[in-house]
């Protein structure tokens, strides 16, 4: 099987539902941030079947809102001299602040642009949220 | 604390902001003012309403102004939004900052969904929604409420018949919403195919286990309906012509049909009326969509005397 060393100081987003690692390496900017990075799909999981994960040396603030928002299965461990110092499941967010707009033309943020967008979780099962300005429900 | 006191600073953004407490006292507090107005000329001397319509609705901004008015206080208009700084591209939030620097409550109605929200975040002081878009029109659920609280004696244990446009109508929405609030209550949702109930509401009438029959013509309702709540069926709802004055006559409120409801029974709409009740029904006691508008005004006098902190 395919090896990365494991690392000594660092972030392992763990759980990635098989296909999305590509899509949250993007989204967090992890090519852009000159940290050695690794990313690996299709990994056998006995949790998950298959699942991806990213391996991340170095110290990075990850934006967990938007982890939990792109995959709320995921799980975020913090490792220090080589052992898991802190483990976090995200999960989905109650609030979403920014990062997602809202889609209904007749909302005031369609046309108020400066308007920061606000989201609350309205229903967990189906990924639905609700425009803290218009209402209008939205699944992520 | 008398509950309209915990209202002062509050904004009145959508209908369900306040609990059937809260509605109760101001519907208390309404019918003080009505019953004693002398006591309350003066209540809100000194104090400035801005009313800014950003589309035209002179119904609301009369009833807001003269509730205003009776209570002694003044009112300043933005009565055409087209040759104000709106128009210049100045945001609304900016708007809102700068009249909220002038007056001690803002009335707002906006086309856009949400807009009211998006005020109150910026206004300093309490914003009430006089309307944004479709979704939410909070003081005409204030008035429907009050006048079936004061003419029913009750909210609660009753079989409340919305007939028309149930699809697109927000006042029927807002309304139905907060009936559901109260124990005993079931429906008759009596419209065309075309303008049924919208499915989420219908979803949430059934998780909330409420009773409801939807039916499309009303003959079979009348009889049991202790309130019936007529909307505007409009044309432009309709794919085409012969649809649309194959079904209107269904949802027109005749004498005849006017027969087959209770004696104690009322007839409400949120006005204005075009052809769904006949004029022939005006005189008869059970039609009191007048004095629905004229208690409206006695609600949003509780409204602002609650907000203002005034009572
Ligand atoms: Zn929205």
């Amino acid at each position: 099987m395919l090896r990365v060393d494991p690392i000594q100081e660092g972030i392992v987003l763990d759980h990635i539902k098989a296909g999305l690692g590509m899509r949250i390496f993007q989204e967090l900017g992890l090519a852009e941030k000159g940290l050695p990075v690794a990313l690996l799909m299709n990994v056998p999981s006995t949790k998950l079947g298959r699942k991806d994960m990213i391996k991340i040396t170095g110290v990075l603030d990850l934006d967990l809102t938007k982890l939990g928002l792109l995959d709320p299965g995921i799980t975020v461990n913090y490792i220090r001299g080589g052992a898991v110092v802190r483990k976090v499941k995200p999960g989905l967010p109650e609030r979403v602040v920014g990062l997602i707009r809202c889609r209904n033309p007749r909302c005031i943020t369609s046309t108020e642009t400066y308007v920061v967008p606000e989201f609350v979780l309205v229903n967990p099962a189906a990924k639905e949220y609700r425009c803290s300005f218009c209402g209008e429900r939205l699944r992520v | 604390m008398r509950a309209e006191t915990a209202l002062k600073g509050r904004s009145f953004i959508n209908a369900l902001d306040l609990s059937p407490e809260e509605y109760e006292a101001l519907f208390r507090l309404a019918e003080e003012i009505r019953h004693r107005p002398g006591d309350f000329a003066e209540a809100c001397k000194g104090k400035l309403l801005a009313t800014l319509f950003f589309e035209p609705s002179t119904r609301t901004r009369l009833s807001f102004e003269a509730a205003m008015l009776r209570l002694g206080g003044q009112v300043l208009s933005v009565a055409d939004p087209q040759t104000s700084s709106v128009a210049k591209g100045e945001s609304l939030a900016d708007t809102i900052r700068t009249v909220a620097g002038y007056a001690d409550l803002i009335v707002i109605r906006h086309p856009k969904e949400g807009a009211a929200q998006l005020a109150a975040r910026y206004s300093p002081v309490p914003v009430i929604n006089g309307g944004d878009g479709a979704r939410e029109h909070p003081t005409q659920t204030l008035t429907d409420l009050y006048t079936i609280r004061t003419l029913k004696g009750r909210l609660s244990h009753l079989t409340v018949a919305f007939c028309g446009d149930l699809r697109y109508g927000r006042t029927v929405h807002s309304l139905l919403r907060a009936l559901c609030r109260y124990p005993g209550i079931r429906f008759f949702l009596i419209s065309p195919e075309e303008l049924r109930l919208p499915e989420p509401l219908r979803e949430e009438l059934q998780a909330q286990g409420i009773a409801y029959h939807e039916m499309e013509q009303m003959e079979e309702a009348l009889p049991q309906a202790d309130v019936l709540y007529m909307t505007r069926v409009q044309k432009e709802r309709f794919f085409n012509e012969e649809d649309y004055l194959r079904l209107r006559d269904f949802y027109v409120l005749t004498p005849e049909r006017l027969q087959l409801l209770r004696g104690d029974a009322l007839v409400m709409h949120p006005l204005p009326r075009v052809t769904e009740i006949a004029y022939a029904v005006d005189s008869d006691p059970r039609a009191v969509y007048f004095q629905q508008a004229r208690l409206g005004m006695y609600a949003r006098m509780a409204l602002i005397a609650s907000l203002l902190g005034v009572v």
